[in-house]
């Protein structure tokens, strides 16, 4: 009822040749450039991987197989656990949620003091040195970070300066650098939506509030973070999904022994020439992301509708 | 409860960068006193509360509450409650947490914070409502859990800004009367910000009124209408009629102003410009469109303005006429609505008596922009 509403004013709003237009294209968008090589893909994940003439013969037929040789690798017995895969898979998920913890906890105060003091032009100037670094392509910042990690790089020369190291620290090895890239390559992600939704704030409900007597601390925990959870939630979401799902960074700073998973569905798909084992991998990855957003967001009872605020 | 706590301002000056908004303001308001500031919008009543709330130090000049000075004292450490022109109410927080925040912040537990909240929801008629979220309230509910977060704090001083903007007509004059009968049941001091003049009359012991970052008559409502201190005040507090000339006679507390277009007229000087009047002064005489008279000429014509009537309009209460005296002056006269019909025809010739007592004289000064 209600949704027939919002069509019916979305036509009256835009007209019906512009309206359809609109429509039309997000259709396409949704369904051509996403919906469709979605299933696509999961279509592969349950079919052996065969070679070309075998393909829609009496061979190609739906299988788990792909999904089991995370579990159990290539054992068929199923007796051992495909360690390896599976212990990057854990680490890629707990990292890219420690990567989304750390970042809430650098961008709150910033996103508190940018939205919290009026946008005078001083706060404009710093979002745009913000948002600068960011018109340079992902790839060569991940570089500029190997360089400034690196054995002689500018981080290791300055420590050693200081004398608070002798031997340089090798943050590459160390997966130091691969946790800097990453928090650093999605970080306006998780600035931005807290700064919309804290800047929209009003500004007497903090003062009532410490009119009353509460201490900052308090003033955050009921007034400012609560207002501010659907941001959070939203830049958090984002800052996940793309963590977990980052390829650059973990290619070029990840040390030479530690996998992001989404280098094993990459190596599936071009090393190994496996797209049905890719895109099992792929899959996997897809919907365990999901679910932990989904569950997040019922702990903290937020709605899907409040962040697309 | 106790009978209130007093609060000073010492020659406060409040300025932001180079702009002065306000100019040393020296107010003394008495304890458990129904306060008024008074005001166009833009003057200043928002930031001389911000100072005795503290969220703002006076750049020079002290702020006392019951005798102690506040500089450096936060706005959390000072027993002032503020309600906001907004309101400000928390709107993720149900009502009863609204109430009792200024508890939850001393570490009451919740059965306490909860029994205190219901008790203020029956003082302000909302027993039930405590489990409601602010935006299922209406406005003149708001506008009393507001009051009551505010009394939960048990403050000495409570600090309202224009609270009553948001409401409709009939709603206001009733909050008018509620607020009045709250004040005088806890006995704290109210210092209230306003720029109608009716709420501040009608609520009041006392009445600052200000102008542009200045307070130019502090006195009761009452003097503040019958004895304006300046043009200012005689033109922004109620309907006046201002007649402009220079001063012809005085003699003790009675003046002679030859005016522009309404020939000489007598007046009274107002009480705070008595001997500062000197002969040969620009000068302003204020009368009142409900102390103009029809007729009745007492022979003495310099009580007398002989006028023209161009319209008139039906208020409800009363007829206002508009006329027109010698040389274009406009004249308002407010006659009581007693059942007559109409007043008067259009064009016709009136004489207007009035009291020497309900016209005032003072120094010629800025008037209130209408
Ligand atoms: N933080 C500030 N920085 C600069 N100027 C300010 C600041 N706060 C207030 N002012 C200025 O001081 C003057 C008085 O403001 P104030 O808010 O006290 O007005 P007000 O009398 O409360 O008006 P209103 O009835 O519209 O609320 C205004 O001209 C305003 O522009
Ligand atoms: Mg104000």
């Amino acid at each position: 009822m209600k949704n027939k509403m919002i069509f019916s004013e979305f036509f009256r709003n835009n007209g019906v040749v512009m309206g359809s237009l609109l429509m039309g294209l997000v259709g396409f968008w949704l369904i051509f450039l996403v919906i469709l090589p979605q299933l696509s893909m999961l279509d592969f994940s349950f079919r052996f991987n065969l070679p070309p003439a075998d393909v829609g013969g009496p061979k190609d037929v739906y299988t788990l197989s792909n999904y089991q040789h995370l579990l159990y690798g290539s054992d068929a017995t199923h007796q051992t656990y495909n360690t390896v895969d599976l212990w990057v898979f854990v680490k890629t998920i707990v990292a890219a949620m420690a990567v989304t913890i750390f970042n809430i906890f650098l961008c709150y105060p910033l996103a508190y003091f940018l939205g919290q003091s009026k946008g005078s032009g001083f706060v404009r100037l710093l979002v745009v040195l913000l948002i600068i670094p960011y018109w340079i392509n992902e790839i060569l910042r991940a570089f500029a970070l190997r360089i400034i990690f690196g054995d002689s790089g500018l981080l290791n020369e300055a420590l050693m300066f200081l004398h608070l190291t002798r031997e340089p620290i090798d943050f590459i090895r160390q997966d130091i650098a691969l946790y800097a890239g990453l928090g650093y390559a999605y970080i306006l992600l998780m600035l931005f939506p807290m700064y919309n939704v804290i800047e929209s704030l009003d500004r007497n409900q903090i003062e009532a509030a410490r009119d009353m007597g509460a201490s900052w601390p308090r003033i955050h925990r009921r007034i400012v973070i609560p207002h501010a959870k659907p941001g959070i939630v939203s830049g958090a979401t984002m800052v996940f999904m793309l963590s977990a799902g980052a390829l650059a960074a973990p290619q070029i700073l990840g040390g030479p022994s530690s996998l992001w998973f989404t280098q094993l569905v990459y190596q599936w798909f071009f090393n190994s020439l496996n797209w049905h084992q890719g895109a099992a991998y792929a899959i996997v990855l897809l919907v365990s992301t999901i679910i932990i957003v989904l569950t997040v967001m019922r702990i903290f009872k937020v709605n899907m509708g409040d962040i697309g605020k | 409860m106790g009978s209130g706590v007093a609060v000073d301002l010492e020659n406060v000056w409040i300025r932001f960068g180079d702009f002065v908004a306000v100019r040393e303001a020296n107010v003394h308001i008495n304890g458990g006193e129904f306060f008024s500031f008074l005001g166009p919008s833009g003057c200043g009543k928002t930031t001389i509360l911000r100072a005795v709330s503290g969220f703002l130090e006076p750049s020079d000049g002290r702020v006392l509450i019951g005798g102690n000075d506040m500089a450096g004292i936060g706005p959390n450490k000072r027993p002032t409650a503020l309600i906001f022109q907004n309101l400000a109410l928390f709107p993720l927080m149900k009502i009863w947490e609204n109430i009792s925040f200024s508890m939850e912040v001393t570490g009451a537990s919740a059965r306490e914070r909860r029994k205190r909240a219901d008790e203020l929801l029956d003082m302000i008629a909302l027993e039930g409502q405590g489990d409601k979220l602010p935006s299922e309230l209406s406005g003149g509910q708001k506008q009393r859990v507001a009051i009551a977060r505010a009394l939960c704090a048990n403050p000495d001083v409570l600090l309202l800004d224009e609270p009553l903007s948001a409401l409709d007509l009939k709603l206001r004059q009733h909050m008018r009367t509620e607020l009045r009968e709250i004040q005088q049941r806890v006995g704290i001091t109210f210092i209230y910000i306003t720029h109608d003049q009716g709420e501040a009359l009608t609520m009041s012991d006392s009445v600052a009124v200000m102008k542009a970052g200045v307070i130019d008559q502090i006195d009761t409502g009452h003097n503040v209408y019958d004895n304006p201190a300046t043009p200012f005040v005689a033109s922004f507090v109620g309907e006046n009629n201002v007649f402009r000339g220079k001063i012809k006679s005085i003699s003790g507390e009675e003046a002679v102003i030859g005016t522009n277009r309404s020939g000489d007229l007598l007046a009274r000087v107002t009480p705070t410009q008595v001997g500062k009047l000197g002969v040969g002064d620009d000068a302003m005489m204020f009368i009142r469109p409900e102390a103009l008279e029809l007729g009745s000429n007492s022979g003495n014509d310099k009580t007398t303005i002989s006028a023209n009537v161009v319209n008139e309009e039906f208020e409800g209460n009363s007829f206002s006429v508009f006329l027109e005296g010698d040389g274009g002056k406009l004249i308002k006269m407010a006659v009581p609505n007693v059942g007559q019909d109409h007043i008067t025809g259009r064009g016709e010739n009136l004489s207007l008596h009035y009291d020497v007592n309900n016209a005032v004289v003072m120094p010629a000064g800025e008037l209130a922009s209408e």
